[in-house]
C-alpha cells in the first residue's frame, strides 16, 4: 500500500482528495491498458484482416474485409474510434455472431460475475475460519492440519479440481450436474448448476488467502490488546472475530482485491471446464471463429473488471483502517 | 545460512523438484515407450508390468506421455522465468541505480501489467498470433517482468545504502559497474527465492493454458492437454485424469514447499514470524 502524502486539508476535503487521486491512477490506467490490448491485437500481428480470414484467403477477400472493417483507416485513427465508441457502448459487431458485441456481453457477465462473486464470498469464509482457526491454534495440530491443506490447495489447479469434483458428485454420487446451464428461469437449477464451479474456483483461492489470514493474525494476537481483553473476561471466540481480526484485515483485503482478479480470470478457465454460457467461454469461442474484435472487446472487459476491482480495494483501505481514515480526515 | 538445522519444507521441496526435475531430464534420453506410438488394439488398459500405468484412449502409454509431458512443463516454465526474471531483475536494478523519472517509468509499467492476468495476457497473444508454446513462454515471461522488477528493486534499495557500496562509489566506479559488482550478488537470494516460486506458477499457467488449447500443440506432450483430453472419457476411463493432474500437483508443490523453505534459511527474519 502506497503512503500518501496528503497536503494539510480538513476532513471530507482530505477524503475527497484521496478519492480522487485514486481516481485518475485509475482512468490513467485504463486507458494505458486500453493501449496495450490495441496494439497487441491490432497492430502487432500485422494484417488483422489476414488473421481474421487465415492464411488461404484471397486477397480480394482480405481487400474486401479491410475496408468493411475500416482497417485501411491508420492505426491511431482506429484506436482513438475504438475508445470514443467504446465509451459509449459500442464494441462493435462481432464477426461471427452478426450480433452487437455489447449485446454479447450484457447477455453472458451475469454468468461470469455471479460466479466470481460467489467464489469470492466462499473464498473468504473458508479462508477466514481456516486462517482464525489456525492461528488460534499456533504450532498445534489445528495450525499443521490448515497449513497442509493451504499448502495443497495452492499446488492443486482449479481445472483439475473441477474434473475430480465432477468424477465424485456427478459421476459417481450423482448428486449434480457434470456441466452445462440451463438457463437463469428455474433458479434452483442454475444453483445447482453452479455449486460445483464455484466451489472449485474458491477452494484454490482460499488456499491462499487462509495463509495470509493465519499470518495476519498471528500479528495481531500477540499485541497487549488481544492479552487485556482476554484478561477481561471475553470468551476466547469473541476476541478472535471481535478484537484480532479487524486488525488483521488490511493484508487480508489487500489479498482479496488481487484474489478478485485471479478468481475473475479463473471464471474463464472453468466457465470452460463445466460448458458456462460467461464470458469466458464467449472468448473462447471467438477465438476458435477468429472474431479478432470481440476477443479485443472481452479482453478489455476482463481487464476493466480487474483495474476496478484494484481500485475498490484502493477505495476500501480507507473505510476498513481507522489510522488510514484519521490520516484523511 | 543455518545448516545445523534444515525445516522440513526445504527438504520435501527439495526432493520433489529434484524428482520432477530427474524425470523430465530423463525423458529427453529415455522413455519406456514412444509416447506418440499408437497401440489401438491395447487401449484403456490398467497398470502392468508391460504399461506400469497403463495406456491412454490411443493405446499409448501413460508413464511414457507423463514422462515426456514434465520435459515440456519444465522446459516452459525455466524458460519463461529466466527470461522474464531477467528482464525483470535488470529494470529493478536500473530503477534502484537511477531513481528519479527511471524509476518512475519503471514502476508505473510493472503496475499497468498487473491489470493483465496472465491468462488473459496469453489468451490476447493466441487470438493475435495463434496458439503456440513460445506464445505461452512470452506470455508468463511478461507476467513474471513486474514481479521481479520489483523484488529486486526493493533489495536493491538496500544494498545501495551499505557501507561498501559508498566505498565503490568513492573509489569512482560507475553505476552500472556497483549494480553488477556489488548490488546483483548481494540480492541473489530473494530474487532465487521469488524464482522457485514463480516455476511453481508457471507450472499451474502452462498446464491451465494447454488444458485450454492455448498451449502445447498435437501431438507434443503436456500434462493440461492430457487432462482435458481425458475430460471427455471421464465416465469411460476415470483413471486418466487422475494420473497428470497428480504429477502437476507434486511438481507444484515441490516448487512451492522450496520457494518458502529456502526463504526460511535465507530471511531469518521472516521465519522466526512463523
Amino acid at each position: 500500500m502506497r503512503r500518501e502524502n496528503l497536503p494539510q486539508m480538513h476532513g471530507a476535503v482530505r477524503m475527497g482528495y484521496f478519492i480522487f487521486r485514486r481516481l485518475v491512477g485509475f482512468v490513467l490506467t485504463l486507458l494505458a491498458v486500453s493501449v496495450v490490448v490495441f496494439l497487441a491485437m491490432n497492430v502487432l500481428p500485422g494484417d488483422p484482416a489476414l488473421n481474421i480470414l487465415g492464411i488461404e484467403s484471397s486477397e480480394d477477400a482480405r481487400a474486401a474485409l479491410r475496408e468493411q472493417l475500416g482497417l485501411d483507416e491508420p492505426a491511431v485513427f482506429r484506436y482513438f474510434q475504438w475508445i470514443f465508441n467504446a465509451v459509449q457502448g459500442d464494441f462493435g459487431v462481432s464477426y461471427s455472431y452478426g450480433v452487437p458485441v455489447s449485446e454479447l456481453i450484457v447477455e453472458r457477465i451475469p454468468m461470469t460475475l455471479s460466479l466470481a462473486f460467489s467464489g469470492m464470498v466462499l473464498t473468504t469464509v473458508v479462508a477466514l475460519v481456516m486462517g482464525i482457526t489456525a492461528a488460534s491454534h499456533h504450532k498445534k495440530t489445528g495450525d499443521w492440519v490448515v497449513m497442509l491443506l493451504s499448502q495443497l490447495g495452492v499446488a492443486i489447479p482449479a481445472f483439475w479440481l473441477s474434473m475430480l469434483l465432477v468424477l465424485l458428485f456427478a459421476v459417481k454420487l450423482r448428486w449434480l450436474p457434470p456441466g452445462g446451464f440451463a438457463g437463469w428461469d428455474d433458479p434452483l437449477a442454475a444453483m445447482r448448476s453452479l455449486v460445483l464451479p464455484t466451489v472449485s474456483l474458491a477452494l484454490v483461492q482460499s488456499a491462499v488467502l487462509a495463509r495470509v489470514t493465519r499470518s495476519s493474525a498471528l500479528e495481531v494476537i500477540r499485541h497487549d490488546f488481544v492479552r487485556t481483553a482476554r484478561a477481561s473476561g471475553f470468551s476466547r471466540q469473541r476476541v478472535l472475530w471481535r478484537h484480532v481480526l479487524p486488525n488483521a484485515l488490511i493484508p487480508i483485503v489487500t489479498i482479496v482485491g488481487l484474489q478478485f482478479a485471479a478468481l475473475v480470470s479463473g471464471t474463464i478457465v472453468i466457465e470452460n471446464v463445466f460448458y458456462l454460457p460467461g464470458l469466458g467461454r464467449l472468448i473462447f469461442q471467438s477465438i476458435s471463429n477468429r472474431d479478432l474484435f470481440t476477443v479485443q472487446a472481452l479482453v478489455m472487459m476482463f481487464a476493466v473488471i480487474v483495474v476496478s476491482a484494484n481500485f475498490l480495494v484502493d477505495i476500501a483501505y480507507v473505510l476498513i483502517d481507522p489510522r488510514l481514515k484519521a490520516r484523511t480526515e | 545460512m543455518n545448516t545445523r538445522y534444515l525445516p522440513a519444507n526445504l527438504v520435501i521441496g527439495a526432493i520433489l523438484v529434484v524428482l520432477t526435475l530427474g524425470v523430465a531430464l530423463l525423458s529427453v534420453f529415455w522413455t519406456p515407450y514412444d509416447y506418440t506410438q499408437l497401440d489401438i488394439v491395447h487401449k484403456f488398459q490398467g497398470p502392468s508390468a508391460a504399461h506400469w500405468l497403463g495406456t491412454d484412449q490411443l493405446g499409448r502409454d501413460l508413464l511414457s506421455q507423463l514422462m515426456a509431458g514434465a520435459g515440456n512443463s519444465m522446459a516452459v516454465a525455466v524458460t519463461a522465468v529466466v527470461l522474464g526474471g531477467s528482464i525483470g531483475t535488470a529494470l529493478g536494478l536500473l530503477a534502484s541505480a537511477y531513481g528519479g523519472w527511471v524509476e518512475d517509468i519503471v514502476m508505473r509499467l510493472s503496475d499497468l501489467s498487473f491489470a493483465f492476468p496472465a491468462l488473459l495476457f496469453a489468451i490476447m497473444l493466441a487470438a493475435a498470433f495463434g496458439p503456440s508454446l513460445p506464445n505461452v513462454v512470452v506470455a508468463i515471461a511478461f507476467i513474471n517482468v513486474p514481479i521481479f522488477a520489483r523484488v529486486a528493486r526493493a533489495s536493491a534499495n538496500q544494498i545501495w545504502t551499505r557501507e561498501y557500496v559508498f566505498a565503490a562509489r568513492a573509489a569512482g566506479l560507475g553505476k552500472f559497474a556497483i549494480s553488477r559488482d556489488h548490488i546483483l550478488p548481494n540480492i541473489a537470494a530473494p530474487i532465487i527465492v521469488q524464482a522457485t516460486i514463480e516455476f511453481a506458477l508457471a507450472i499451474l499457467i502452462e498446464a491451465a493454458l494447454s488444458y485450454l488449447g492455448l498451449g502445447a500443440q498435437p501431438p507434443s506432450p503436456s500434462w493440461g492437454r492430457m487432462l482435458s483430453e481425458a475430460q471427455t472419457l471421464m465416465y469411460l476411463a476415470p483413471q486418466l485424469a487422475i494420473y497428470p493432474g497428480l504429477s502437476i500437483v507434486v511438481a507444484v508443490l515441490g516448487f512451492g514447499l522450496l520457494g518458502d523453505g529456502l526463504r526460511d534459511v535465507t530471511d531469518p527474519r521472516l521465519s522466526r514470524e512463523r
